[in-house]
């Protein structure tokens, strides 16, 4: 939780929340950064207790060094059981770093965090062997206890207006020559994916689309229900849409209200990123297609023909109610 | 010159990794070995490199002496020599405990010749945590520079390297002081094929193995001991429960899926 903030500490504080709750403990956040006091009251608003804020220049651009000794140095100092971060690029960067100065364990990307009444453990599941195998993994007798989440897999809490918590200023001695790196330049990539995982709807496509002209009729499903798109592995392996609209294990992870899964046969590694989707809409010429095993509505047809259909009908109906 | 260490890993091809739903444990048998595949676009990223600025390729892996496969295979892409790290107290290491012993070895080689740069994969394909590079950065005290996209270049005097780091949603131009790690992903370079002279030297080319005695290590560091992470169970994912099929041609389908959408309000009005 650095800088501008990604989504995923809130998922993170309503996850922690439960945890805290389960173990009767207090749920602090961490905001580390230059500028970023503000963000307290969102903390608070999402479920923190507690607010430990790092502010220093040097914090302002991320780099590697600086963050992971102040996060070492927080957690020495207030001793949490557990330490959750999200599992962005910046995340993972951040926990191993951290996790190895600490000297304790670290389970990457969990899908699931539960306590264990018993012990007090974390019991910390995640996928393994390209999302084929589900594990749960513990870490006995090291603290804290160490994990990252993906963006989308836990609910974002509510948001509590005006809920307030304690701040706590610490105040590290960091120096800029320890950083080791400079931010030359950061480049936004544009005209990408960029909110995919943040989308409500996802029309997504796979092999069985056939062709990048197909693309067209799923753009227009899209476009009709403000929805974005999507890709599996194979289609973005054609080349029909960049690799930031790859949904699944070695892609984004989705949790959108309606999923459309559009010639997707419904592999494992691509279920890893979709099946949290409210509800999942699959069409493919396949009745035996794995999809169909986790589609709460599915269309056994060719989607050359289903997919015109159902933006037509969506046309309609939807104009239907609106007059 | 540049002094580089990558760090390959010999990983099974998860593509046919299954579990058996009865006994709840890893069906690996038939599963081949591969090089993880990051770490060949790592490899080649240093061999590039050494081309550019002159320097030595060292390719180390921990693993069975099974691993020496990977070895080779880096020796046919231009590695200069390879080193296995093989013992039976390494077995059952986690991220922690394989990043302690990795970077043991590295420091062995640093008293050699100071290393100026390592490099490791994004992630390994079977656990996919990408936690152990920055777990030997963090031990060394090198710059750490994750996600590296682009090498924009090497100042050699003062030492620094400058590349380009691929996030979320924007690409980061950071420069870093040397010695430092970084981990790689296959957008950085094309791999090149090994030439018939290259592979015939690879798989002629002895390989060092050291063991636990080779390295300074502290027992307690290392193998199931070193590990603070443990697997309590696996499991197959759990599945979804299924939905409805909806019958129909296709235009009586749409129209009776669409009104069920409309009508709970999962699809709201534009
Ligand atoms: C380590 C690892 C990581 C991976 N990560 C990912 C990942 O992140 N995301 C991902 O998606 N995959 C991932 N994969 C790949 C994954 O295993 C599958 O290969 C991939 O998801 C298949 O894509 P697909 O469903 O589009 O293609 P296919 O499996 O080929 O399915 C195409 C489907 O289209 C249907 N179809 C064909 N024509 C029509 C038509 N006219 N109308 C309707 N239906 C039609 C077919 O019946 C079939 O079911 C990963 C694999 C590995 C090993
Ligand atoms: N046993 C190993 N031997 C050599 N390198 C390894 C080993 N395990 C991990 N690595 C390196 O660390 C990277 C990340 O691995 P992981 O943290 O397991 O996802 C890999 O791409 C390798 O470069």
């Amino acid at each position: 939780m650095a800088g501008e903030p990604a989504p995923v500490s809130w998922e993170l504080l309503g996850a922690g929340r439960q945890l805290a709750g389960a173990l009767k403990v207090e749920l602090a956040g961490v905001l580390l950064g230059q500028g970023v006091e503000g963000l307290a009251n969102e903390a608070w608003a999402y479920g923190a207790d507690r607010v430990y804020l790092v502010e220093d220049p040097v914090l302002g651009p991320y780099r590697t060094a600086p963050y992971a000794r102040a996060l070492v140095e927080l957690v020495q100092r207030y001793r949490p059981e557990i330490l959750l971060l999200g599992a962005t690029s910046m995340g993972r960067d951040l926990s191993g770093a951290v996790a190895t100065a600490l000297g304790t364990g670290l389970t990457a990307d969990c899908t699931a965090l539960n306590i264990d009444p018993a012990t007090r453990l974390l019991e910390q599941t995640r996928p393994a062997f390209g999302g084929n195998v589900m594990a749960t993994i513990l870490c006995q007798r090291h603290r804290p206890q160490m994990a990252t989440v993906r963006p989308r897999v836990m609910p974002l809490p509510p948001r509590q207006e005006g809920r307030q918590g304690e701040l706590v200023r610490v105040g590290i001695d960091l120096k800029e020559e320890e950083a080791l790196a400079t931010v030359l330049e950061v480049i936004e990539e544009k005209g990408k994916a960029v909110y995919l995982d943040r989308a409500e709807i996802v029309v997504a496509g796979g092999r069985g689309l056939g062709s990048r002209e197909n693309l067209r009729l799923l753009e227009e499903l899209a476009g009709v229900l403000g929805g974005t798109l999507g890709a599996s592995r194979a289609a973005v392996e054609a080349g029909w849409l960049p690799p930031e609209y790859q949904v699944g294990q070695t892609g984004i992870t989705v949790r959108p209200k309606v999923y459309f899964a559009i010639g997707i046969s419904g592999a494992i590694q691509h279920l890893v990123g979709m099946q949290n989707a409210d509800v999942i809409v699959a069409i493919n010429k396949d009745p035996e297609a794995p999809i169909f095993k986790v589609a709460t509505y599915g269309i056994v047809g060719d989607f050359l023909e289903v997919v015109p259909a159902l933006t037509e009908e969506f046309r309609r109906q939807l104009a239907a109610r609106s007059t | 010159m540049l002094q580089m260490v990558v760090c390959v890993k010999q990983v099974p091809d998860t593509a046919e990794v299954r579990i058996n739903p009865r006994t709840n444990t890893l069906v690996r048998a038939g599963v081949p070995a591969i090089l993880n595949p990051y770490d060949a676009h790592a490899v080649e990223a240093a061999v590039q490199l050494k081309e550019k600025y002159g320097g030595q390729v060292t390719a180390l892996s921990m693993g069975p002496p099974q691993a020496e496969e990977v070895l080779r295979r880096a020796l046919g892409m231009g590695a200069d020599r390879a080193i296995l790290l093989s013992d039976r107290a390494f077995a059952g290491s986690d991220t922690l405990a394989t990043s302690y012993i990795l970077a043991a070895a590295i420091r062995a080689i640093d008293r050699e010749t100071p290393v100026d740069l390592v490099f490791c994969g994004k992630q390994a394909i079977d656990g996919d945590t990408a936690q152990v590079g920055p777990g030997i950065a963090a031990r060394l005290g090198f710059t750490q520079l994750t996600y590296v996209m682009a090498i924009d270049g090497v100042d050699l005097e003062k030492r620094q390297i400058q590349v380009q780091r691929k996030l979320e949603d924007k690409r980061e131009v950071i420069r870093g002081r040397l010695p430092a790690l970084l981990t790689v992903v296959k957008d950085l370079n094309e791999l090149r094929y090994a030439s018939l002279p290259a592979l015939i030297r690879a798989a002629r080319a002895t390989i060092t193995t050291w063991s636990k005695d080779d390295l300074d290590l502290d027992p307690a560091s290392i193998g199931l001991k070193g590990s603070p992470t443990s697997v309590r169970r696996i499991f197959a994912p759990p599945a979804r429960p299924g939905g409805e099929l909806i019958p129909g041609e296709p235009r009586q389908a749409a129209a009776i899926l669409v009104a069920k959408l409309v009508q709970t309000k999962i699809i709201a009005d534009k």
